[in-house]
């Protein structure tokens, strides 16, 4: 079996042009089964674009994206999520009205090849009591076990980015793109959410965009730069760090 | 919005007017104005027209403007058929409910690609195509629309008796409201309701939203389409202005006032408007103007409907 094989993710070209804009100019990228892999770049450099593309919510103009050996090109976003290929969004996206529990809980009813279809208008939700106790499990595991209760609007922003991932998790995704967990945390809810994604690692394969350089090269097993819609370079966070390149066009003194 | 649920004392509540309602007929056979009968039965029907409406807008979060499509069609749809021969209710009526779901599926399928202002026009270019495509149908009646002869028949049951025809439109409407009451707590209404607040993040858990969206339009247009049938037969008539856009404007008022995402709240707001207008009307010709300041004063002070003021739409914290 050759190493190519192993690559859950495979994106090879992907350019995607905004009117004159070009977001994405013929980015590649591999990401294997089991490993961290961050994406950094400067801002602008196209990484929420790409997750965009990856995630289905936006088409690319050129390139391929293929996920366990499959061409997503006609697939969309809730047909990939199906296929185990989850996010988080930058910006949090939950639903602030209703409680914490019923946030999870829709995250968790929306595994169809674990619980079936939605659709049942009769049966009462409440009696899905395995359902509820996943949710649960989730909300331990994210470190929000007393909010169950709370509406997700009324919880922290640190809280909030918990649940973000809480629902994103939820999907049992093969590989979860994570795009800035951190953004807006303090420092304390930043090192809870590296411990959190340290032990995801064990269990699922991750695509990490993240501006925290301390955190990139605490958690990832590989690392890809971004600029100007293309990847730069793509190796061990060693030979990122030494790289000429990245250190002209990105990290500069940073590191 | 969270999540609706149903308190216990919302179900009681419920209950207690189902029978209020059931000893209606003798109460106005004891007040010697057995004439209101048929306008209590109007009441409840325009009460499932605007609870259906209720499931698409206040569950599903589809601002439809075009609901009338569906009320008309499915009123023209018994008419039509008591024309060619077929007067049984049991026949009649679900084939109207039906005709109304497949014109739901249609504009539907159509409309719902497109989102906010976009969707509000869309499906009320839509309804007005067809109240066009109907007027102007000679061999329907065009303006004057289709008269209904006699009411469906319906075995063991006289329904040309106003007081049976009562009887039978509170059945089905509570029937229809037991059932949006086991819906609204069912997966697909979490579904639909966890649309209505993030459409987006759904999508990205794996649902196909459209579909979900899709399907709650099209009961919401089949139950439109059997207080349709419903209404023809206690009118005699299958009137154009059934079709008419200020009929979806009427009922979307209904629900507005009622309580938006409240399975009481299409009941509520069919009562307020429809008995407003009767006793307003008695006052002054410009009675609207009552109504106008109701409507404003609901929409500044009580967002959640009258019904939630009563604690009917209450929601959990």
């Amino acid at each position: 079996m050759s190493e190519r094989s192993l690559d859950l993710l495979e994106v090879r070209a992907v350019s995607k042009h905004f009117g004159g804009v070009t977001a994405l100019n013929g980015a590649s990228l591999s990401v294997a089964t089991g490993e961290v892999h961050a994406l950094i770049g400067p801002n602008g450099a196209g990484k929420t674009t790409l997750i965009h593309v990856l995630s289905g919510a936006l088409a690319a103009d050129h390139g391929q994206v293929s996920f366990a050996g499959e061409d997503l090109a006609r697939r969309s976003m809730h047909q990939r999520v199906a296929r185990g290929l989850a996010r988080s969004y930058q910006i949090t996206s939950v639903f602030p009205r209703l409680t914490v529990l019923d946030n999870v809980t829709i995250a968790v009813q929306a595994r169809v090849r674990d619980w079936g279809t939605s659709f049942r208008f009769w049966k009462p939700f409440s009696v899905d009591a395995a359902i509820i106790a996943e949710a649960h499990g989730l909300l331990a595991q994210v470190g929000l076990p007393g909010r169950a209760g709370r509406l997700a609007s009324q919880l922290s922003h640190g809280e909030q980015r918990c649940l973000e991932v809480a629902l994103a998790l939820a999907t049992k995704p093969k590989l979860l793109l994570l795009d800035e967990p951190m953004a807006g945390m303090g420092a304390d809810e930043s090192a809870r959410m590296v411990e959190l994604i340290e032990q995801l690692a064990h269990r699922v394969t991750l695509l990490l965009v993240e501006h925290d350089m301390a955190a990139v090269f605490r958690l990832a097993d590989r690392v890809s730069v971004l600029v100007g819609g293309r990847i730069i370079a793509s190796g061990e966070p060693e030979a990122i760090r030494a790289d000429a390149e990245v250190r002209r066009a990105y990290l500069g003194d940073e590191i | 919005m969270g999540l609706y649920e149903s308190s216990r004392e919302r179900r009681w509540a419920a209950v207690a007017m189902l029978f209020a309602l059931a000893a209606l007929p003798w109460l106005l056979q004891l007040l010697d104005q057995g004439f209101y009968i048929s306008f209590a039965s109007r009441l409840l029907i325009f009460a499932l027209a605007a609870t259906s409406l209720n499931l698409v807008i206040g569950f599903g979060g589809m601002v439809s403007f075009g609901h009338a499509a569906f009320f008309g069609a499915g009123a023209y749809c018994v008419a039509i058929l008591a024309e060619s021969g077929v007067v049984s209710a049991a026949l009649a009526w679900p084939l109207a409910v039906g005709v109304s779901a497949l014109l739901a599926l249609l504009i539907g399928a159509l409309s719902l690609r497109t989102r906010g202002v976009y969707f509000i026009m869309i499906t009320l270019a839509f309804a007005q195509m067809v109240y066009y495509l109907v007027v102007s149908l000679k061999a329907w009646g065009g303006d004057d629309g289709l008269a209904l002869a006699r009411r469906s028949l319906l075995p063991g049951l006289d329904l040309s008796n106003d007081t049976s025809f009562f009887f039978v439109v509170l059945a089905i409407l509570a029937l229809v409201l037991i059932a949006l009451d086991r819906l609204a707590h069912s997966r697909f209404g979490r579904v639909i309701q966890s649309i209505r607040e993030n459409e987006t993040r759904m999508e990205a858990l794996g649902y196909p939203v459209f579909s979900y969206k899709l399907v709650c339009f099209v009961i919401g247009g089949g139950l439109a389409g059997l207080a349709g049938a419903l209404l023809v037969n206690q009118t005699g008539l299958a009137s154009p202005n059934l079709l008419h856009w200020l009929q979806s404007g009427t009922l979307m008022v209904m629900v507005v006032l009622g309580g938006v995402g409240s399975v009481y709240g299409g009941v509520v707001g069919a009562l307020f408007l429809l008995l407003g207008e009767e006793l307003l009307v008695e006052i002054t010709p410009h009675w609207q103007i009552g109504l106008g300041l109701l409507l404003l004063a609901v929409v500044l002070w009580a967002p959640l409907g009258i019904a939630g003021l009563f604690g009917w739409g209450r929601r959990r914290e």
